[in-house]
């Protein structure tokens, strides 16, 4: 069984929701990724999502730009972020998910990228312009390796969910929003819909992890009792990374951490 | 190929998107293949081309340059004739039309040149819509006229500041906005990429340049041409061009943007000194570093500064059914100022890299040969970035 799936069964049988955290490595430089992780693994994140930064982030909003600008002109490269995720997982063994775009692993080859991500620590992946129809070298490339999350969104067909739903491992990422990550449009009701539709296709075969826009507590608690099985946040995470001096970025992610996961128990 | 199976050009193009935007692409593939061979639809396109936008445009004989070379003989392809002054017109109204009948209010655009902008603008203007266009902040500069143009057209200019701040940044943008606005909004993409089926349909809408020279040479030389040229960027008047003529016996060449040489890092040569990969919803050439980063790109011409091509292209690049090569900032200026003052005809930036292409090709060719050359556009909007070119670079 997968780790993530390992994580979900066990925060089941606690009456839990998980709390996904993501952050982008090198953002603002690979110090501070250290002291976050810390952060949110002391806060209690159940699983850590690492964004890894790519040039055109075309799904992503203001904020994980510019994280991914910065990261990128701080020389994060795939090797240095492997690195990073050895350094984690000799203090973790929480679930980590690597989060980037498609090219990044295209280019090296799906095989050899993922073979490598995965002796790094890397349980799963999320790419978010990767669609189902483009994905079968990824999956096969994937399997019985790490977890290949697959995104779907309010506008999402019948038919297809049920395709995304058999395809997706680890759990499905249900892009709560019309819009980039961090979108700031506020609870809507198609998305509330939408959670229990997906849920009523999936009859929980897969648990549903809904983001984008989701930055209070309030956020997550509203999410929970909609029936998401997992709530994850990125953006927030940033911003309060950003305006958070070093000394204190351990201890104020923990704090905001504790927060927000406080509000997955059902 | 006619219609890619899957969007498949090969082993490049395919929908590299988010979910969200799936159910758009299929309502946008649905409704062309339904339209495509509409007869109202084809109807009203045809009508805008003839007498809106000056459909079909001259193909003429350069004998002036084509006699200082001394070789070959150059015909160009007059795009630069159309309404908007670029042959982006073709493509704006195909969507445009499209776009209406498919109840959409909001159109969408990214812009290079400005070409593609104020050709969208124009076509919303004329069929009653409403655009926004993304336009990269340091092409807002170089290309300010055709902001101008916009603004004066209705269309509402958005400068992208991210990333190099060109055409690639304003394509990022234009997903996003669609991404927001998935389900009012109309992405009315200007060059052959993007996800399928966006490469085959500005193709299709495109591909009206290279039967018109089919039809045209055949009465001049009752023969296909010896050459085709036409400049890349994303690659629409290229392909356009192309298409049509690649069952023939003719020599295709595409023209990439060679900017400082490609032994440096300032150019965009994508097919030259690309590799594959994943951008903007295709598998195609990229300019990218060992990591799969996308590098800045540079040429003189905005419309050329991308980092990626058509995936059609990238098909045909590995075919071997076309070549592609290159032309320096240097020679572009050195093109521009030939054809300006042979034939008193002032090309884009983007299109003398053709022309200094076919000048090469001219002076290898015999006299009983001929080139056709698609001028894919006018150089108003250049004329300053020449004249700072000019004064930098010449002394006198
Ligand atoms: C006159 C002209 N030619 C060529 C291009 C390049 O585009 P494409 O390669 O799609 O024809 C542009 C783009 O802005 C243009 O304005």
């Amino acid at each position: 069984m997968s780790k993530i799936k390992e994580k979900f069964a066990e925060l089941a049988a606690n009456n839990q929701r998980a709390l996904i955290s993501y952050i982008m490595v090198g953002f603002p430089n690979e110090k501070a990724t250290i002291a976050a992780v810390r952060g949110l693994v002391s806060g209690g994140a159940d699983i850590i999502e690492l964004g890894f930064p790519f040039s055109d982030p075309l799904a992503d909003g203001p904020v994980i730009q510019n994280a991914s600008t910065v990261s990128l002109e701080n020389g994060t490269t795939v090797s240095k972020y492997f690195d990073i995720v050895k350094k984690i997982r000799k203090e973790t063994d929480v679930p980590l998910v690597m989060m980037t775009y498609t090219n990044i692993l295209y280019h090296t080859g799906y095989q050899r990228f993922i073979a490598e991500a995965k002796k790094a620590g890397i349980d799963g992946f999320i790419l978010p312009d990767m669609s189902i129809e483009e994905s079968k070298k990824y999956i096969q490339a994937a399997k019985n390796n790490t977890d290949t999350i697959f995104l779907i969104s309010p506008n999402t067909s019948k038919t297809r969910i049920e395709k995304i739903s058999k395809i997706s491992t680890g759990f499905l990422y249900l892009v709560a929003v019309f819009g980039t990550t961090g979108a700031k449009t506020g609870i809507k009701n198609y998305t509330l819909d939408a959670i229990k539709d997906v849920k009523k296709h999936t009859k929980g075969k897969i648990p549903i992890g809904v983001g984008f826009g989701v930055s209070t507590p309030e956020d997550v608690r509203t999410y929970v009792k909609a029936g998401a099985d997992a709530i994850i946040v990125g953006s927030a995470y940033l911003k309060l990374i950003e305006k958070t001096h070093y000394d204190k970025l351990e201890s104020k992610i923990s704090a905001f951490t504790k927060r927000l996961k406080k509000q997955t128990t059902l | 190929m006619k219609y890619p199976k899957n969007g498949r050009f090969g082993e490049f193009g395919g929908k590299y998107i988010p979910e969200t935007l799936v159910p758009a692409i299929e309502e946008l593939e649905e409704n062309y293949l339904k339209f495509k061979n509409d007869n109202s639809f084809k109807k009203e396109l045809d009508y805008y081309l003839k007498i809106y936008a000056g459909r079909p445009t001259p193909l003429y004989y350069a004998k002036n340059l084509s006699e200082k070379i001394g070789g070959a003989k150059i015909y160009l392809k007059r795009e630069d004739l159309l309404h908007g002054g670029a042959h982006k017109i073709n493509n704006t109204l195909g969507q445009a039309i499209l776009a209406k009948r498919m109840n959409k209010k909001r159109i969408i655009a990214e812009t290079g040149a400005g070409q593609h902008g104020v050709a969208t603008a124009m076509a919303c203007a004329a069929l009653g819509m409403t655009s926004e266009v993304y336009m990269g902040y340091k092409d807002t500069i170089r290309q300010k006229l055709n902001v101008y143009r916009m603004n004066m057209l209705g269309s509402k200019v958005h400068p992208v500041k991210s990333g190099s701040m060109t055409l690639k940044d304003a394509i990022n943008d234009a997903i996003r906005d669609w991404i927001t606005n998935v389900e009012t909004t109309y992405y009315l993409l200007g060059s052959a990429v993007g996800p399928h089926p966006y490469p085959v349909m500005v193709r299709d809408f495109q591909s009206v340049i290279g039967k018109e020279i089919k039809t045209q040479m055949k009465k001049i030389n009752n023969k296909a041409p010896d050459y085709v040229i036409a400049c890349v960027g994303g690659g629409s008047n290229a392909i356009g061009t192309f298409y049509p003529l690649v069952d023939t016996d003719a020599e295709i060449i595409g023209v990439e943007a060679a900017g400082h040489g490609l032994k440096t890092k300032m150019h965009s040569a994508t097919l030259s000194s690309g590799s594959k990969g994943v951008l903007h919803g295709m598998m195609t050439y990229l300019l990218q570093d060992k990591e799969g980063q996308i590098t800045e790109t540079h040429s003189i011409s905005a419309g050329l500064d991308y980092p990626g091509v058509g995936p059609e292209h990238s098909y045909y690049k590995d075919m071997k059914r076309i070549k592609y090569h290159s032309a320096t900032d240097k020679e572009v200026i050195e093109a521009f100022l030939m054809l300006t003052r042979t034939e008193g005809i002032i090309p884009a930036l983007e299109s003398s890299h053709a022309i200094a292409e076919a000048m090469k090709v001219a002076r290898k060719g015999k006299k009983s040969e001929s080139i056709v050359v698609t001028l894919s556009g006018r150089g108003d909007k250049d004329v300053e970035e020449v004249q700072n070119y000019l004064d930098k670079h010449v002394k006198d």
